[in-house]
């Protein structure tokens, strides 16, 4: 395959299995310059916005916040940090519509702008990255609150420290969804900015090679990135125009194009030395690095039949769906529905208050004809035009008949953890039968069994744990008393007779002796027990008649022991 | 506010089953006109019948599993059934002999297993093969190309003959019928005759039986449509002929004379229309590709086995079904290799 391009004329590509060549859907939105949108009264944050432990509030309800405060920070090592994306007041911490696939509300602070857009104070920028440890700045890059800008939203810190040697960095700018052309507009108007990113990706995986995929069908990125790359005298650092093919921008697609290998299966790209990243993961490390600017905004495409003008905006993460609509022509009327992400695997929005999160790459308000129900789903007729597009070559035909019939085991051994949910395989379907949706409710029913499966273990552990503590103490308890009964046995049978004095015996003895003196010398003081003062006379005869009792008793006992007992019996 | 949530992709889908199936009924047409020159109108007439029969028994099945019945008429799948089991009968078979064959395709070998999709074996070879196995002498009672008729029917003889048994005056069955060039052979060669001897005969053509030659070219026309238009793919017709080809040459390597050259089989029978649009019937077939490769040979293979020392001069039927009772076995045995996977997956 030879695809012309100044830059990789002799670059060799790879092909992946099966995919599709989709209508691109692109002209609409990248005609014009993106614009910064506009400061919006609210920011809405969600303290969860990337993969990993949700970060945790540092702001209260009624706090002031300057632009790049942190607001939220991280918690534990798979997490990142939540900046004000400007200044204001904190109104609110609670539950809020947020952008997610489930639809259900998430925790969020709620920031009322003041109009002033007043920056904080910002870490130093750091000019000379070339000489500094790669812990440093990976910590500003983790302090700057960022993730990968390509969808997944996982901490970059994290992807930055491989276990593992690095020989190659991979720049993803495929953007290989419809309609979304937000990588496309950044890699025009901001290639020097990307590029500088990508110089401080490299310096910190330490990689040779750095290969920068574009599809084919943005030309213009092509070239803006390849005289950027050439103007910065980075060497080894190549841009590769490669064949419009969804999805080659998934990343285990895209290694596979550039540089043939296959990620092994549940492995990171890093197992073989390889690691990957967005451009505009590029541009945000650029950020903070050299600016010290932390991650509070990002370009947005706003597209679809459904708004006036589909565009760029760069938006402040947080501004709610709804105020980016109107800013480009609000709903045209055509609206059907409300998408977050490209149409193959975006996922719709119930609610446009929702915010732009740091993983929003693209609102499509999509119209009817852009996105017609494709009707009730009909039986399987088994074409296997679903394997034919399968880019993992898997067989979603066999994975549905599992997935369905809840077969899960099976749904394994059929590598359902390989789908990557493209949705090549349900865009083909004669049968429209989501498929996609299938394999995601199989892996949400496995995750969940498992966590089921772990917690049982768990208690199985402790019920375990808590069988061997008892029998432990049981067989202490027995042990002690064996050696108790062998000391015991030990002892002779009269050990009064032999004059060695009991322990136990004298201490009484001692304690009896002691008490005597006290009384006696209360006596000899004159003091008498308290409660034997200012007796009423009755009283000192019942004393003095019991006393006497006593005494005959006592006499009594002595002679007649045995006839006592018996009547107390 | 507020908008429906509505799972990904969010593309209009380019592709239905209605699209293929509606592509497999015109890619048929070729062959329909050709039959139709050759053999007369009977192949209409049993199209029309069959046709009917399956819609109305698809209906009537649907309406007793309390289905929706519109959805599952409007795919089409039992108009492709009844058209490719009328094209495999004799063209002037009693009506009554097509109703049962149709009325056994579309309601116990199809709804009774729960209808499209989940049908294990082919409706139109199951029907056929049952009509072939219970009367066999009508199901063998072709009638001779166009070039070799000397009483061509016109469409009303046609008509009256299928419905009321009812020839024309003058004219008994002997006159209007005769074998197909696999039956005549097979007879030919088990009396011992030499095929160069049996080829003497004005039936033979260049290398198939005279108008039979040519009618397999034009579904072969369609079967590249469906290629084209990728409702199919090559995988099971190029190695079902491969696979026929191949025991086909091979054997007339070894004798000349008691086995016909390969061409002759390919041309013959059903091998063009079974090959692209009997063994490509996705519900029943395998569908790997590695599998799609097997099953197809396998057909092939079978085909010639059956028609050289089996008792039934064509076999594309019987070798489509023994092959639809192996599909899920192949499928599993020939799963692909998992991007990312190093062995096969089906450890």
């Amino acid at each position: 395959m030879h695809y012309p391009s100044p830059s990789n004329s002799h670059h060799k590509l790879y092909r992946f299995h099966g995919g599709l060549h989709l209508p691109d859907n692109k002209t609409q939105s990248n005609g014009r310059p993106a614009r910064a949108a506009a400061l919006p009264k609210r920011l809405i944050l969600p303290l969860q916005q990337h993969i990993g432990e949700p970060a945790h509030p540092t702001v209260a309800v009624g706090d002031r916040v300057l632009k790049g405060d942190v607001i939220a920070r991280a918690q534990g090592l798979i997490s990142v940090p939540i900046h004000a994306p400007s200044s204001g007041t904190v109104i609110e911490i609670g539950e809020h519509p947020v952008p997610h696939p489930s639809g259900l509300p998430a925790h969020c602070i709620v920031i009322e702008t003041d109009g002033l857009d007043q920056w904080g104070e910002l870490p130093e920028p750091i000019m000379d990255f070339s000489t500094r440890d790669p812990a440093t700045l990976r910590q500003r890059i983790r302090d700057a609150g960022i993730v990968g800008l390509g969808g997944a939203a996982f901490p970059t810190s994290v992807k930055l420290d491989p276990r593992q040697p690095v020989h190659t960095l991979i720049i993803n700018g495929a953007e290989c969804e419809p309609c979304i052309t937000c990588d496309d507009m950044l890699m025009r108007e901001r290639a020097e900015q990307v590029v500088a990113g990508i110089a401080i990706l490299r310096h910190l995986t330490g990689a040779k090679s750095c290969l920068i995929g574009i599809e084919d069908n943005k030309p213009e990125a092509v070239t803006e990135m390849t005289r950027a790359v050439a103007s910065s005298g980075q060497e080894g650092m190549e841009v590769i125009s490669i064949p419009t093919l969804y999805p080659s921008g998934g990343e285990k697609q895209l290694i596979r194009v550039l540089t043939g290998e296959e990620v092994p299966s549940s492995s990171i790209p890093a197992s073989i030395g390889i690691v990957c990243n967005n451009v505009g993961t590029a541009a945000a490390v650029a950020d903070a690095v050299l600016q010290g600017r932390p991650l509070i905004s990002r370009y947005v495409t706003v597209t679809g039949e459904g708004v006036g003008e589909p565009c760029n905006l760069e938006a402040l993460i947080g501004t709610p769906v709804v105020e980016l609509i109107e800013q480009t022509g609000g709903y045209s009327g055509r609206i059907s529905r409300l998408i977050m992400g490209g149409p193959m695997m975006g996922f719709t929005l119930h609610d446009d208050s929702s915010p732009i999160v740091k993983a929003s790459n693209c609102l499509l308000a999509a119209s009817a004809a852009e996105s017609p129900d494709p009707g009730p789903a009909l039986p399987c007729i088994r074409c296997g035009q679903c394997a034919s597009v399968c880019p993992v070559r898997l067989l979603p035909q066999q994975l549905y008949w599992y997935a369905r019939a809840k077969d899960l085991e099976k749904a394994q051994e059929y590598n359902l953890f390989d789908c990557i949910e493209c949705g090549c395989c349900s865009h083909v379907c004669p049968s429209h039968i989501p498929l996609v949706q299938y394999y995601r409710s199989a892996k949400n029913e496995i995750w969940a069994q498992e966590q089921e499966k772990r917690k049982a273990e768990q208690a199985r552990k402790r019920h375990e744990a808590r069988l061997a503590r008892l029998a432990r103490k049981e067989a202490e308890k027995q042990a002690r008393l064996k050696k108790k009964k062998a000391v015991l046995a030990k002892k002779p049978a009269g050990k009064a007779k032999t004059g060695a004095p009991d322990p136990k015996q004298a201490a009484i003895e001692a304690a009896m002796k002691r008490a005597a003196e006290k009384k006696a010398r209360l006596a000899a003081e004159g003091a008498t027990p308290r409660n034997t003062r200012q007796l009423t006379e009755a009283q000192q005869r019942q004393i003095d008649q019991a006393d006497a009792r006593r005494q005959a008793a006592g006499k009594a006992e002595a002679h007649t022991e045995k006839p006592v007992a018996e009547e107390q019996e | 506010m507020q908008f429906p949530t509505i799972t990904s992709p969010h593309t209009a889908r380019p592709n239905s089953v209605t699209r293929t199936m509606l592509w497999v009924i015109l890619a048929l047409i070729p062959g329909t006109v050709a039959m139709t020159w050759y053999f007369g109108w009977g192949i209409l007439i049993h199209m029309v019948l069959a046709t009917a029969t399956a819609v109305a028994g698809e209906a009537v099945v649907l309406r007793l599993r309390a289905r929706p019945v519109m959805p599952a008429l409007k795919d089409l799948s039992a108009v492709v059934t009844a058209l490719l089991m009328a094209l495999a009968l004799p063209p002037l078979l009693p009506w009554w002999i097509t109703v049962i064959g149709v009325v056994f395709a579309i309601v116990v070998v199809k709804q009774l297993y729960g209808g499209i999709g989940y049908n294990p074996f082919n409706p139109a070879m199951a029907g056929y093969v049952l009509l072939l196995v219970s009367y066999p002498v009508d199901m063998t009672s072709w009638v001779p190309p166009e070039m070799l008729n000397p009483h061509p029917l016109d469409p009303l003889q046609t008509l009256s003959l299928i419905f009321t048994g009812q020839l024309p005056t003058g004219l008994d069955w002997d006159a209007v019928t005769a074998a197909t060039p696999l039956d005549a052979m097979r007879t030919e060669l088990d009396q011992n005759r030499m095929i160069s001897e049996i080829r003497q005969s004005p039936l033979w053509g260049d290398f198939g039986g005279r108008g039979w030659e040519w009618v397999g070219n034009w579904f072969l026309l369609g079967g590249l449509v469906l290629l084209y238009k990728r409702i199919i793919t090559w995988h099971i017709p190029v190695s079902m002929l491969a696979g026929l080809l191949v025991m086909a040459m091979l054997f007339h390597f070894i004798d000349q004379e008691t086995h016909p050259f390969g061409l002759f089989h390919i041309f013959s029978g059903g091998t063009i229309l079974g090959a692209f649009f009997i063994a490509t019937d996705p519900v029943t077939a395998s569908t790997t590709r590695k599998g799609q490769l097997i099953y197809g040979a396998s057909i092939g293979v079978l085909v010639y086995i059956i028609r050289t020392w089996g008792g039934y001069p064509d076999a594309v039927a019987f070798a489509v079904l023994l092959m639809n009772l192996s599909a899920p076995t192949i499928d599993y045995y020939t799963q692909p290799r998992v991007f990312g996977h190093r062995d096969q997956g089906d450890e």
